[in-house]
């Protein structure tokens, strides 16, 4: 039954949902502030909020002391290169599950899952020397590789809830057309999945794009990404709080933008499946 | 060509079987219609055909050349689902073009087919549009498009009409019977509306729990019906099955009388009982009347409007040459 929503309780709603929201977002909003005062200021007890002297000054400091292009570059190919990676493992991974499930395929997904419950630190020695042997340290090959890893359960956990949605029917209808398998994925599944792969790649490109823990322990110069960006900024010396404010405003923008751009995509994927 | 053979297939889910082992000829360019109960197994059956679900054991044969591990894409077979399962991304075209696609049809040849069958089927009008934006009845003729324009050596059909309603229905049904006529292909049809098998078939397969109970024309099932079942199944509305003593002075277990052949009057007859429910027609009047000490109910089709009303006692009279006996075991003694 339609419950009726009165006025005063849409005010409510409003009111806590806006306060949620912009408790959230809170700490974001304080990096992007600070970012634009002195130092002296960032520092100031009791905070400044809005009233003091905007300052570009840490933004040009900033990109004067780093290649902000190189961390930047090599997050895109890092970020990029293990989602699409990922997704090409995944997708025939997911096919087989959702649509030849065989008796332990349930087993199968739960295990994978599981491993995104095992602390990283806890494989970091092992792949540590991997890395040494195989020549992959500080290599942005090396990182799309262990991302990709990472983050695969995830993807093939996804992928397999959409495609659960399709109905086995129009697969069927595809093999008595004459299609084989290579068809039938690239020609059926594929684009009539196209929502949830997009959603599946942008959260996967997120979540790639934020890695800290690998991509600061396997990186040095080469192949740091902008974690490893905004990590340079808190140094032993002291805390610079205003330029590393600016360091992570600039390493969290292009993510923002991009998140701020397909919310929907975004929410509409994660829901999928949720109401029949 | 299309004859297809099914030799001693079985299907199995772990322990439970079924189909036992089975045994059929579909002939070249024959009408054959799966008919039976929800649960028969007549969908497997037809899926087996299909090869989208693998044999437990035994032989499918099309054409003569063992089919059994073929997979569905080579067999030659087009098929039309129940739910239509067009391709959602596609256009009406697409859909139609998808077969040839695979088949490597030159686009020319591929354009010239969608044109025939869209023509045909009409719906050159919505060839741009995606099933989405088509109505059911348009949906079904897609699927029927895309499965003409292979140019298969059978066609299966998975009760492809019960998404319809009820006028849609009538008229699919006689454009699939044309459209047998003019291409004069192999046909398996399952449904498990007996009035469809009735008016489509050449050949009506009788199924229950996987097992054949009769095969033949629907004029021999319907005036000779092998056994109980199919007595009870084929035929609308059901024959009247009775016990006791009433068959027990045929000789018989049980017999069995269609509602269309029992005569009814007001005042002399050799049963009667009282009506229940009147049913009126216009064409038929539908009786069905309790207290006849016969069985529960006795259904009875009269002709035309006949005025008895809800209460009143009415005299019936079988017509004898048109009572079928059965034994003990259920099986037509003739």
């Amino acid at each position: 039954m339609a419950r009726a929503v009165t006025q005063n309780r849409k005010i409510i709603n409003t009111v806590a949902a806006w306060t949620v929201g912009l408790l959230i977002f809170f700490p974001i909003l304080w990096t992007i502030l600070t970012s634009f005062k002195t130092e002296a200021t960032a520092i100031a007890d009791p905070p400044v909020f809005l009233a003091f002297d905007w300052t570009l000054e840490n933004y040009s400091v900033v990109l004067e002391r780093s290649n902000y292009m190189r961390f930047l570059w090599n997050s895109v190919i890092i970020a990029g290169g293990s989602t699409i990676l990922g997704i090409i493992i995944a997708v025939p991974a997911a096919w087989s599950m959702a649509f030849v499930p065989g008796k332990r395929t349930k087993d199968i997904l739960l295990w994978m899952l599981s491993t995104k419950m095992l602390p990283a630190v806890g494989v970091l020695y092992p792949i540590y020397l991997i890395f040494i042997k195989m020549g992959l340290l500080d290599s942005r090959t090396g990182l799309v590789i262990v991302l990709m890893l990472m983050n695969l359960p995830i993807i093939v956990w996804m992928l397999y809830t959409y495609f659960r949605e399709i109905p086995g029917e129009i697969l069927e209808a595809a093999r008595m057309d004459g299609a084989g398998l290579k068809e039938e994925i690239l020609y059926v599944l594929t684009p009539m999945a196209i929502p949830g792969i997009a959603s599946t790649l942008l959260l996967n490109f997120i979540l790639a794009w934020n890695e800290a823990f690998w991509t600061l322990n396997l990186t040095a110069a080469k192949a740091a990404p902008l974690t490893a960006f905004i990590a340079s900024y808190s140094s032993p010396e002291g805390l610079f709080y205003a330029k590393l404010s600016a360091a992570s405003t600039m390493a969290i923008a292009p993510i923002l933008i991009l998140g701020w751009f397909s919310q929907k995509q975004l929410v509409s994927g994660l829901t999928f499946g949720a109401v029949k | 060509m299309g004859q297809i053979k099914l030799n001693q297939v079985t299907k199995a889910y772990g322990d439970v079987e079924v189909i036992p082992p089975l045994d059929l000829t579909i002939e070249d360019g024959e009408f054959t219609v799966f008919v039976g109960p929800s649960g028969c197994g007549k969908s497997t059956l037809l899926r087996m055909i299909a090869g989208l679900e693998d044999l437990t054991s035994g032989k499918v044969a099309i054409d003569g050349a063992d089919a059994t591990n073929t997979p569905p894409a080579k067999r030659g077979l087009a098929m039309v689902f129940q739910s239509y399962a067009l391709y959602p991304h596609m256009s009406v075209r697409k859909n139609i073009a998808f077969p040839m696609k695979m088949a490597g049809i030159d686009p020319e040849e591929q354009n010239r087919r969608i044109e025939a069958a869209a023509k045909a089927l009409n719906l050159t009008d919505y060839i741009d549009r995606r099933p989405g934006q088509l109505s059911g009845g348009q949906r079904q003729r897609v699927a029927i498009g895309r499965a003409i324009v292979r140019e298969p050596s059978a066609f299966l059909f998975d009760e492809p009409l019960s998404n319809l309603d009820a006028a849609l229905r009538v008229g699919m049904r006689l454009e699939i019977c044309e459209m047998h006529e003019r291409l004069k292909t192999t046909m398996i049809y399952v449904t498990h509306d007996q009035v469809e098998a009735m008016t489509m078939a050449d050949k009506i397969v009788v199924l229950q729990a996987g097992v054949i109970e009769q095969v033949g024309s629907p004029l021999e099932l319907y005036h000779s019906p092998r056994n109980v079942f199919v007595a009870g199944f084929i035929g609308s509305p059901k024959m009247n099955l009775i016990e006791g003593e009433e068959a027990a002075k045929l000789d018989a277990h049980t017999i069995g009388i269609r509602p269309e052949h029992i005569d009814v009057t007001a005042t002399d007859g050799i049963w009667q009982g009282k009506v229940a429910v009147a049913e009126h027609l216009g064409s038929d009047t539908f009786f069905h009347i309790h207290e006849t000490g016969l069985a529960e109910t006795i259904t009875v089709r009269a002709p035309g409007e006949v005025s008895f009303r809800h209460g009143d006692t009415i005299h019936l009279t079988p017509r004898h040459d048109q009572i079928h006996r059965f034994d003990a075991r259920g099986l037509r003694i003739e």
